[in-house]
């Protein structure tokens, strides 16, 4: 068969895109046609989902309204978590003391009951006491807003601002997707058709905070910017706190876009259709299900399975000496002076870095390591949990700091894989590793720098 | 609702995209314009949870699953929503290419009863590439709630292709879009598609290419989209025929 696919429509002088044309014309004339033949239309009084739409999203009311959603779902949240936080973590560490009665009395080695109890039961006992209460508020309210059909308007509303950073306004579809879990949000990324604006919406997604790190944002904006450690417990300054970090997030976005659309990643930013799609009615109760299945129960799971070894571990090096230090001890000591400059400490930094993995088990870590340098408090609030950081030296700095670490550092194991196998190049995969720990080491240097020598602390 | 399991963490990684079928399994493609619901159709046909929201896009990973009905089992294929099968971007080429080289059993399309004019668009361009296809129109109480009502049969008529309406997330009108399924399969529910005429001068071009393509590639592949893709000058496509047929 010698014959050239080309040869045979050689002849025809329809240039393509006129023939496109008329093709795309024939089939609106018609899907109007049809359409206008089958349905029956009532006139409508009000259109009051029209009338809500010009509220969500005018100019004026757009930004106010977005910062009071997000405002009120994180307030529910962290006025909410208080009570079942402590009364699950009285609940764990009366469990704990049992067990140890039970594990001494059995007549079982001292490290055993180091190794199991004070490691890897404790562990688990703050990831869950800790972390349970947010999620199972937070992840149902964000659900019921996705749900309704919110998220789109907030793409609306960001969308010029992001233009002006020289990238695709579809790239707040990815934030938010970001903000379940940076891996989906990377992958969500496929959306934008535009190479240049994919890549920047790939390296920058991690900016927005996951379900792993949120908690943690949480329970150090209770602590120290609302809860505990102020007399008048102000859980309005934990909000702001936590708003703040999310709209630092979003501004690290703009600018670091801004900064690759300007040198690495040159161009314009293309055009786009966004679809607002319509109010739906949200499955209020399948949503609340759902939510707490699929994320709360999924992202504890997964903090719990890498928090008992990494209990073990951290009680191990906690444990074993070389020489005076154990080595727990030798490896904050070594971490120390660069973490300090940053406005963290050696065990904060290396909890970082140990928690590579997966972002969730960074604070379950850093209590581990606290707790095994033999300052034993009975832990059994979130207060105390502040009082255990006040003992190892934490500021209100020293909370900005870490916040603003977790929030800026790089992405976690799962989403570099996921940014491998996207951008099928290992070149933009460290690019997307450096970048953000470049950003956090950044920011936290000035942010502590100019702290101190403002004598803030 | 949200993220799941299946649209999170590690297994993101694990995209599924050859389709594994038994043999005797046919293979159900869901087609549709974004944010018409189809996931929630594909989630309430095969008891998965794959994430749903309320946002057109979300869709990117190509999602599978399986149901049965009356004693038969059928693999059902989430593709992504497309406004078009123009193959403008990533999206529509995996849902183009899906339903023509992929040839599913029956390729059912969700459209958006509130929207019917636009989702017909789509419509029009698979008509063009398979008559093995139902319209299931969704989201017929939010019509039902905007004072828009449709004459089924009279849709149903003018496309020649059944239509089947249905409020997917309260689990209304399944059975009958099962029912309509089966019945394709198994070859007893037929169509008689009602193809866009485009001007003279396509159709023309139409009939000179046609019979010549048949001569070349046999009657395989549905000669009359090939022939318009030829003429739209789509290079994939070209090349792809200049790979399989070309000496």
């Amino acid at each position: 068969m010698a014959m050239n696919i080309k040869d045979i429509y050689k002849g025809l002088d329809i240039p393509a895109d006129i023939f496109r044309d008329k093709v795309v014309k024939s089939i609106y004339a018609h899907a109007e046609e049809t359409a206008k033949d089958v349905i029956i239309r009532e006139n409508k009084r009000v259109d009051w989902d029209k009338k809500l739409d010009d509220f969500l999203t005018s100019p004026l009311t757009g930004f106010p309204v977005m910062l009071l959603l997000l405002g009120i779902i994180f307030w529910l949240t962290i006025a909410g978590a208080n009570v079942p936080s402590g009364i699950l973590s009285d609940l764990f560490f009366g469990i704990e003391d049992k067990l140890s009665a039970l594990v001494l009395n059995a007549g079982l080695p001292a490290w055993f009951h180091g190794l199991f109890i004070q490691g890897a039961y404790r562990t688990l006992a703050w990831v869950v006491s800790v972390m349970l209460p947010p999620m199972a508020i937070f992840f149902p309210l964000f659900t019921l807003l996705e749900d309704l059909g919110y998220l789109p308007r907030v793409a609306f509303n960001l969308d010029r601002v992001f233009k002006a950073c020289g990238t695709h306004g579809k790239q707040v579809l990815t934030m938010c997707m970001g903000f379940g879990c940076n891996a989906a949000g990377v992958i969500s990324c496929r959306i934008i058709d535009s190479p240049r604006e994919k890549l920047i919406a790939v390296l920058t997604n991690n900016f927005v905070p996951c379900n792993g790190r949120f908690p943690t944002l949480i329970a150090i904006a209770m602590i120290f910017m609302g809860g505990a450690l102020v007399l008048e417990k102000s859980t309005m300054l934990a909000t702001i706190a936590v708003i703040g970090m999310i709209l630092i997030g979003i501004t690290a976005t703009l600018l670091v876009s801004l900064f690759l659309s300007k040198t690495l990643l040159r161009g314009i930013p293309s055009t786009f259709t966004l679809e607002i799609p319509p109010f739906r009615k949200p499955q209020v109760g399948k949503v609340i299900v759902r939510s707490i299945f699929d994320r709360t129960i999924f992202v504890l799971f997964r903090a719990m399975t890498v928090a008992a070894p990494a209990g073990i571990i951290i009680w191990l090096a906690a444990n074993v000496y070389v020489g005076n230090t154990s080595i727990l001890a030798a490896a904050a000591a070594f971490l120390d002076p660069f973490a300090r400059a940053i406005g963290l400490d050696g065990f904060i930094l290396m909890a970082f870095i140990l928690g590579l993995p997966a972002n969730e088990i960074v604070l379950p870590i850093l209590i581990m390591a606290y707790l095994s340098t033999g300052a034993m408090v009975e832990l059994d609030s979130i207060e105390e949990m502040g009082n255990l950081f006040l003992n190892h030296g934490w500021t209100w700095l020293t909370a900005l700091c870490t916040m603003l670490f977790s929030l800026l550092h790089y992405p976690c194991g799962t989403t570099l894989l996921t940014i491998a196998k996207e951008t099928k190049s290992i070149k933009w995969t460290l690019t997307a590793f450096l970048l953000p720990t470049t950003v956090a080491v950044l920011v936290c240097f000035c942010v502590a720098q100019t702290v101190r020598i403002l004598g803030l602390v | 609702m949200g993220l799941t399991n299946q649209s999170s963490g590690i297994n993101v990684l694990r995209e599924r995209f050859n389709v594994k079928s038994n043999l005797e399994q046919p293979v159900i493609a869901l087609a549709g314009n974004p944010n018409t619901g189809k996931s929630t159709v594909f989630n309430a046909l095969t008891g998965l949870n794959q994430h749903t929201g309320n946002w057109p896009g979300k869709t990117v990973l190509q999602a599978q699953g399986t149901f049965s009905y009356k004693g038969v089992e059928y693999r059902l294929v989430d593709l992504p929503g497309t406004y078009s099968l123009l193959a403008n971007s990533a999206e529509e080429e995996v849902a183009r290419d899906f339903i023509y080289f992929g040839n599913p059993d029956v390729t059912v399309v969700v459209g958006d009863a509130t929207c019917l004019e636009r989702n017909l668009n789509l419509v029009y361009q698979i008509m063009e590439i398979t008559p093995k296809w139902i319209f299931c129109l969704n989201l017929m109480d939010e019509a039902k709630r905007k004072k828009v009502y449709i004459n089924i049969e009279k849709l149903s008529e003018k496309l020649g292709i059944p239509v089947i309406p249905t409020v997917a997330r309260k689990e209304e009108g399944l059975t009958d879009l099962k029912e309509a399924i089966a019945g394709m399969v198994r070859g007893e529910l037929t169509t008689r598609p009602r193809l866009v005429r485009y001007d003279r001068e396509i159709e023309e071009a139409l009939d000179y290419l046609v019979p010549r393509l048949s001569s070349v590639i046999g009657e395989r592949y549905n000669l009359r989209w090939l022939a318009l893709k030829l003429l739209d000058g789509d290079q994939q496509i070209i090349n792809h025929l200049q790979a399989q047929f070309s000496n």
